[in-house]
């Protein structure tokens, strides 16, 4: 076991607690689909997939319809705007599970294009002026390295409402 | 009894050390696929899904729901199933409940694992106590290691004796195309391989596989219109340990010798050597290839080395064992399981291709994990 940490405490009714933390290795093999997603990230640019027989657009694209079951090829660019389709306002800090620090918001965003919404951070935004359709367009990374970060988080386009 | 029930497609991906190309969703998927293809079935056809891999393995939970995309389960009934190394055998038995009790009619299930993305030995040692067993008897290996010198020393049996059995299993293993490890060796090659866990080395020992299985279950009614040679269940059985490996009988294996008293018992076997012709046994290191044969009624206490060196169990002996190379060619652990019982099917289909055992009228496959449990299934051409 890595890393593991085991501390007995002896309560002192003499029972014995054992607080340990199990770490457990592991990597994640994105597939060749998901990659080539996060490679257009790395150009700026967010692209789908379409199915040919639902007509579905996902973004992020996959590479098997999950209603009729069939191989998706088609690629599809999306955006660059979309519409905030719901959201929430984290109060609570969790530092070891949060991205940033509470108060931050967070929603789903469907692109111009596209027929799934996808989940990111909201920044430069007042968070007590959200609401459901606002445009909303992603804001890179200086550097983008080829992940899900390299959106930082989706803004309100400026002007809209 | 219920309904009647029997195997009608099996479909597994190649296994292989690592398949970067695709994550676990696009993994099970092949599988799936293949299943649905050999039982010429489409996905509206199967009416539930059962999966399993280990727990803690590839840092994800609830596989029942993340994989919807790669089981085909969307809208339909699933659920997980996790027993440890027997989670593939326990996936079958789920799948075979569900039709015996005569509620679903088509049943898939489906085991799969990337071990490359987990760490095996990490993760299997929370089966284990924290306080007295985790750090040191908690792996995959030390067990059975401790299982074959105890066994060494008390029937003269030896490591070439083992060395053998690694040899017939990764030999097998080259006429079956989905096999992960598929390179001849001689019984020279076991004993010169590195040591892991005295007296186990690292040609008596499983690889780590990533890879997934799929085989669907189908009723007395529907499965001779899928199929004209289905594979039906005569007998199932599972006998679980509690977890505690100091305190198991090391010498007589109550679990394993339970659960095939029980099949061979429902499925009328008295002498397993004359009444099966084929065996999918999922034994994890050559050991156990040597010392479980006892148990399983092969022969007197100690007397398997003798058998093993007379050939029985290879491919042309009286009964052969693992014509698919076994869990020492292929071990993507959640599969594992299942696989045993996919290629035992298709031998009783007669589909087994260049791995093919004769005329093939009943086959029986085990599924082994966690403290010593056990899995069996006794499959025939003929109805029960």
């Amino acid at each position: 076991m890595e890393n593991e940490t085991i501390l007995e405490v002896r309560e002192k009714d003499g029972l014995l607690i054992l607080q340990g933390v199990i770490r457990v290795p592991y990597t994640w093999a994105a597939g060749a689909v998901a990659s080539r997603f996060y490679a257009g990230l790395r150009d700026r640019r967010i692209y789908g997939i379409r199915c040919p027989t639902c007509r579905l657009v996902m973004v992020p694209p996959k590479k098997t319809c999950h209603r009729c079951f069939g191989d998706l090829n088609d690629w599809v660019e999306v955006g660059p705007e979309g519409t905030l389709q719901t959201f929430t306002v984290v109060h609570y800090s969790e530092p070891e599970l949060h991205p940033l620090r509470a108060p931050f918001a967070y929603g789903i965003i469907k692109m111009d294009g596209a027929d799934t919404g996808m989940t990111h951070l909201i920044g430069e935004a007042d968070q007590r002026a959200l609401k459901e359709g606002l445009r909303m367009t992603a804001v890179f990374r200086d550097k983008p390295e080829g992940n899900y970060l390299d959106i930082r988080y989706f803004k309100p386009v400026k002007g809209a409402k | 009894m219920g309904t009647r029930t029997a195997i009608v497609g099996v479909g597994q991906t190649h296994h292989t050390s690592k398949r970067k190309d695709v994550n676990g969703q696009e993994l099970i998927s092949e599988a799936v696929k293949r299943a649905l293809q050999d039982a010429a079935l489409e996905l509206k056809d199967i009416d539930a899904i059962v999966i399993g891999n280990m727990d803690h393995f590839e840092a994800i939970n609830n596989v029942d729901c993340w994989s919807i995309d790669g089981s085909g389960a969307f809208m339909k009934p699933i659920m997980k199933v996790t027993t440890g190394g027997s989670t593939g055998g326990t996936l079958g038995s789920c799948a075979y409940y569900h039709v015996a009790s005569g509620l679903f009619d088509v049943v898939m299930a489906i085991g799969w694992e990337k071990n490359s993305e987990s760490d095996t030995q990490a993760a299997i040692s929370t089966c284990a106590d924290p306080i007295v067993e985790r750090d040191f008897f908690g792996g995959a290996i030390g067990p059975n290691a401790a299982e074959y010198a105890m066994y060494m020393e008390q029937f003269g049996a030896t490591q070439e004796d083992a060395a053998l059995v690694a040899v017939r299993d990764h030999n097998n293993a080259l006429r079956n195309p989905h096999a992960h490890l598929r390179k001849f060796i001689t019984v020279e090659d076991v004993m010169k391989s590195p040591v892991l866990c005295w007296p186990i080395k690292l040609l008596d020992s499983c690889p780590r596989s990533d890879g997934a299985c799929a085989v669907i279950y189908a009723s007395e009614t529907t499965a001779p219109k899928i199929t004209p040679n289905p594979a039906w269940v005569h007998a199932t059985a599972v006998s679980h340990d509690y977890v505690y490996f100091g305190d198991y009988d090391w010498e007589m294996m109550p679990t394993l010798r339970t659960t095939v008293d029980r099949v061979y018992g429902r499925a009328g076997i008295t002498d397993p050597l004359k009444d099966v012709d084929v065996m999918e046994l999922y034994l994890p290191f050559s050991t156990c290839g040597v010392v479980w044969m006892d148990h399983m009624h092969m022969c007197s206490l100690g007397d398997a080395p003798k058998l093993i060196r007379k050939g029985v169990f290879d491919m042309n002996g009286e009964l052969p064992i693992n014509p698919s190379g076994g869990v020492l060619s292929t071990n993507p652990i959640g599969a594992t399981g299942l696989i045993r019982l996919g290629e035992a099917a298709l031998q009783v289909m007669g589909r087994a291709g260049e791995r093919q055992v004769g005329d093939v009228r009943t086959a029986l496959a085990t599924a082994f994990g966690s403290c010593y449990w056990f899995e069996a299934t006794v499959l025939r051409s003929t109805k029960p």
